[in-house]
């Protein structure tokens, strides 16, 4: 006993001084690398191809200093302010400018995305399926997980900012300007990261965590748009913006390097506040506590048709305000197009006139929009692959319920809020045009307009329901379909894609609108394609096994 | 067992020769299953011996590859929506919707089947003690379970397909649900019941079938079963019982001292136990049990000598 008691003694004082927050790191982050590998890969592979594809078309497509004079000139139009900055080195647009001008923004939205996904995905989405109560029931600390999820966003973007590097300088860049391009990535990856690292301490559900994170993603290109419009370099609104201080390292202009410090130091302060929030919680716990609910079901919850509606309520209410709002905002760009050609008038002799301008502004709008709604097609249609998951399908199917009639009701439900969020996103354009003073195009065109895109978001659909009945393991394939045309539909234009290529995409087909000489027959023949595809993977539906292995 | 509502004349499942493969693994392999009207058969097996893909083939959630399969007198593949609507499925783990309430997934589920019979469900609820007002996902697992089984228990059908039902049940729960079980049978219900709880077979069930390895190793009612095996015997006897290790028949025989003379203790052949005891009479018995083959035995003896 005399001798044993020291010993208790000891390790007691060990623990109380070695929290072991962070034991099992380590093996969190390769778990978490094994499990990500090719996913990673794929991005890293496609955000560094995608750079030296820029950079080696824009210098073939623009060969001489004048070419790109001109280029530069449609740079400062409203719509290219929005999607890419506001325009640096325009005046003197070499190369080097050029890339960073029309590659640079879009690859920032990637790399947050990335991001934002990979620190849910190894937080909460690995709560949420209990994966973590296991791990931390071992000697794996409290905070091991985030910060094994954070680390392993800190080793993405490293390794994508130094390849780059690596690719701009092999294709010609300045080596200065490719190693801020590069960073710049690689801090506002981290920025995001930490966002999503928060938002993943906030709520129960991983795609609550994801859709939060993705909403200070939008808030923040909206906040750059806005700021970036009123004035070319930036104005102080722009600041406000995270996505705007990787955009002012003026990266192969005048580049500079402080502006990044931002993002880290942004990076610091929300790292700490997840902590703070992580700390406090309980495993598998948000900040909102759940409440009793009904003992019995309202009278309307009563078929598939009304389950599936009620399991995505929270889901379509969500993306209506976000859409609602985000068309708003984004609607009231609109004067800045008359304002910029009235600034500009070489621009209005290379693009047309105002009304043709702000037409095709427009137009890019809802572009802009359907692709966001395309993607909550998408992921809405995905929730069969959920619910066949987690056995629900087999004690929905046990009841007297056809599977054709099951998944018409997804197919119903997918497709019905997708209309109703496209009809949500012509009136926020028009609504934010008009509180600008801009009325020329109605709120029936642009309803009109995002409507013409429904039989190109029911392909996609139609393309992932082929995809569940036949081999529904492949539903990423369909994904990266989606994050392809997604890209290629708002930035084929800047990327100078092939036009075999933008083939593929199947918005390029929907009627251009508004505006006149539109044509229909892409979007009649998208709609029969979709019919076809839709009930031949409703046939394999029917035909295979139930849980598919 | 009463018949008193048996709709189907012949077997309400009766499956031959199942083979199902998933890729290179065979699950079933020649499977056999035949359950009588009013009848609640047992079905037992070690883990991934095909139970569960059995099920879903009797379900027509799953095709099989070979073999034939009848469900009350329909094709489970092709008759599964008509079929569905006479027959009950619990299965033994399932996520069911985590932001709904119990009560929200119990109603779901009951109004696919149309009209819901709301005091029906209120009985269950209450006989189950379950509180329906919280969301799925803040349940424990055997609470979860209880809205399986409620769900499954509340619909007035002809066949319940239980798929390890009672998994993460208290022991007052699992009373309450072989009362249900009982009195769902005296409806004339027929009942298939996958389950590794020995006891809970034994005191439901009229049948059983045992599958290993995807094929069925032994069927028939428990009383045949139990004729195949040993039955074990102890004694109180006066004079010494060493001898009856010589009689045909006997296993195991161990004798130990006792205050009335010698207290023996062995296993017999069903078939040799009437010889066995009128050897023992002779020895001026004492005090005799003779206990029936345990279906734990039975179990251990086709789940144990894995060839």
């Amino acid at each position: 006993m005399t001798t044993a008691a020291p010993d208790v003694h000891r390790v007691r004082v060990r623990d109380a001084t070695r929290p072991g927050g962070l034991d099992g790191t380590w093996a969190l982050l390769r778990l978490a690398a094994r499990r990500d590998r090719v996913r990673l890969l794929v991005w890293t592979a496609s955000i560094l191809i995608m750079w030296g594809y820029a950079a080696v078309a824009l210098d073939s497509l623009f060969p001489t200093a004048a070419d790109r004079q001109l280029r530069g000139q449609l740079m400062s139009s409203p719509a290219a302010v929005i999607l890419t900055g506001s325009g640096f080195g325009l005046d003197d647009y070499t190369l080097g400018a050029m890339v960073a001008n029309e590659m640079g923004f879009m690859v920032l939205l990637a790399l947050a995305l990335l991001a934002i996904q990979t620190a849910v995905r190894s937080t909460r989405a690995e709560e949420e399926t209990g994966a973590t109560e296991i791990l931390r029931a071992s000697t794996v600390g409290r905070h091991a997980p985030a910060v094994a999820a954070y680390l392993l966003v800190v080793a993405v973007n490293v390794v994508i900012g130094v390849g780059t590097w690596g690719v701009l300088v092999a294709v010609g860049l300045a080596p200065g300007g490719a190693a801020a391009l590069g960073a710049a990535g690689a801090a506002t990856g981290l920025f995001f990261g930490a966002v999503g690292i928060v938002t993943a301490q906030l709520t129960t559900h991983a795609r609550s965590a994801s859709g939060l994170a993705l909403a200070v993603l939008g808030l923040a290109w909206v906040v750059r748009a806005a700021g970036d419009l009123r004035a070319q370099g930036g104005s102080p609104l722009s600041w406000a913006s995270p996505l705007a201080w990787a955009l002012q390292t003026r990266a192969c202009v005048d580049t500079r390097w402080w502006p990044l410090g931002l993002l880290v130091v942004g990076a610091v302060v929300l790292l700490v506040l997840g902590a703070r929030l992580g700390g406090r919680r309980d495993l598998g716990a948000g900040l909102v506590t759940t409440r009793p609910g009904r003992a019995y079901a309202r009278a309307s919850l009563a078929g598939s048709v009304a389950l599936a509606v009620r399991l995505q309520r929270g889901s379509i209410l969500a993306w209506a305000a976000g859409v609602g709002l985000g068309a708003v905002a984004t609607g009231t760009f609109t004067d800045s197009v008359s304002g910029m050609v009235s600034k500009l008038p070489q621009l209005g002799d290379l693009l047309g006139d105002v009304g043709a301008l702000v037409d095709a502004f427009a137009a890019l709008m809802v572009m802009f929009f359907v692709v966001l709604v395309a993607g909550f097609a998408l992921s809405s249609f995905h929730r069969v692959r959920t619910e066949e998951q987690r056995g629900r399908l087999e004690v929905v199917l046990s009841a007297p319920v056809a599977r054709t009639r099951w998944l018409g009701a997804q197919l119903a439900v997918t497709l019905g809020a997708s209309v109703v969020l496209l009809v949500l996103a012509g009136l926020g354009l028009w609504a934010g045009a008009v509180s600008v003073g801009d009325g020329s195009v109605s709120a029936g065109a642009y309803v009109v307009a995002a409507l013409g895109h429904v039989p190109a978001v029911a392909l996609l659909v139609a393309v992932a329901v082929v995809v569940h009945g036949w081999w529904p393991r492949g539903s990423g394939l369909v994904w990266g379909w989606y994050g392809f045309s997604a890209v290629a539909a708002v930035y084929g234009g800047l990327l100078q894609l092939p036009g075999w290529l933008l083939d593929v995409v199947p918005f390029t087909h929907s009627p251009v609108l508004p505006g006149p000489g539109a044509s229909w027959t892409g979007a009649l023949v998208m709609a029969a394609l979709a019919l076809g595809l839709g009930a031949l993977g409703i046939v394999g539906f029917r035909r295979r096994d139930v849980p598919a292995l | 067992m009463p018949t008193q509502r048996a709709r189907t004349a012949g077997p309400v499942i009766e499956a031959h020769g199942l083979t199902k493969s998933f890729g290179t693994v065979r699950a079933l392999d020649g499977l056999d299953l035949v359950v009588r009207p009013g009848e609640v058969a047992g079905f037992l097996g070690p883990n991934g011996a095909g139970k569960s893909t059995t099920i879903r083939v009797l379900l027509g959630l799953l095709r099989a590859d070979g073999g034939t399969a009848h469900v009350l007198g329909g094709d489970p593949w092709h008759d599964a929506v008509a079929l569905h609507r006479r027959l009950a499925y619990v299965p033994g783990e399932v996520d069911l919707w985590p932001g709904l309430t119990g009560a929200e997934v119990l109603d779901v589920l009951l109004r696919l089947r149309g009209p819901v019979d709301t005091s029906r469900r209120d009985a269950l609820v209450e006989r189950f003690d379950l509180d329906p007002t919280k969301k799925m996902r803040t349940y424990s697992k055997g609470n979860r379970q209880k809205v399986a089984l409620v769900a499954g228990l509340a619909a007035d059908v002809e066949l319940l397909l239980l798929d390890e039902p009672t998994s993460g049940l208290d022991p007052l729960m699992e009373a309450v649900f072989q009362d249900c079980v009982r009195e769902a049978a005296g409806r004339g219900t027929a009942v298939l019941l996958s389950s590794h709880v020995l006891a809970e077979v034994e005191k439901l069930c009229d049948t059983v079938t045992i599958v290993r390895a995807g094929r069925t190793v032994e069927a028939g009612s428990l009383a045949e079963l139990r004729r195949l095996t040993r039955s074990a015997v102890t004694a109180v006897t006066a004079d010494d019982p060493a001898h009856l290790a010589h009689l045909p028949g006997v296993h195991a025989l161990r004798v130990d001292d006792h205050p009335d003379g010698a207290r023996v203790s062995l296993d017999v052949e069903d078939t040799d136990l009437p010889g066995l005891l009128a050897a023992l009479a002779t020895l001026g018995p004492r005090h005799l049990t003779v206990q029936p083959p345990s279906l734990e035995e039975l179990f251990l003896r086709h789940y144990g000598d894995v060839a």
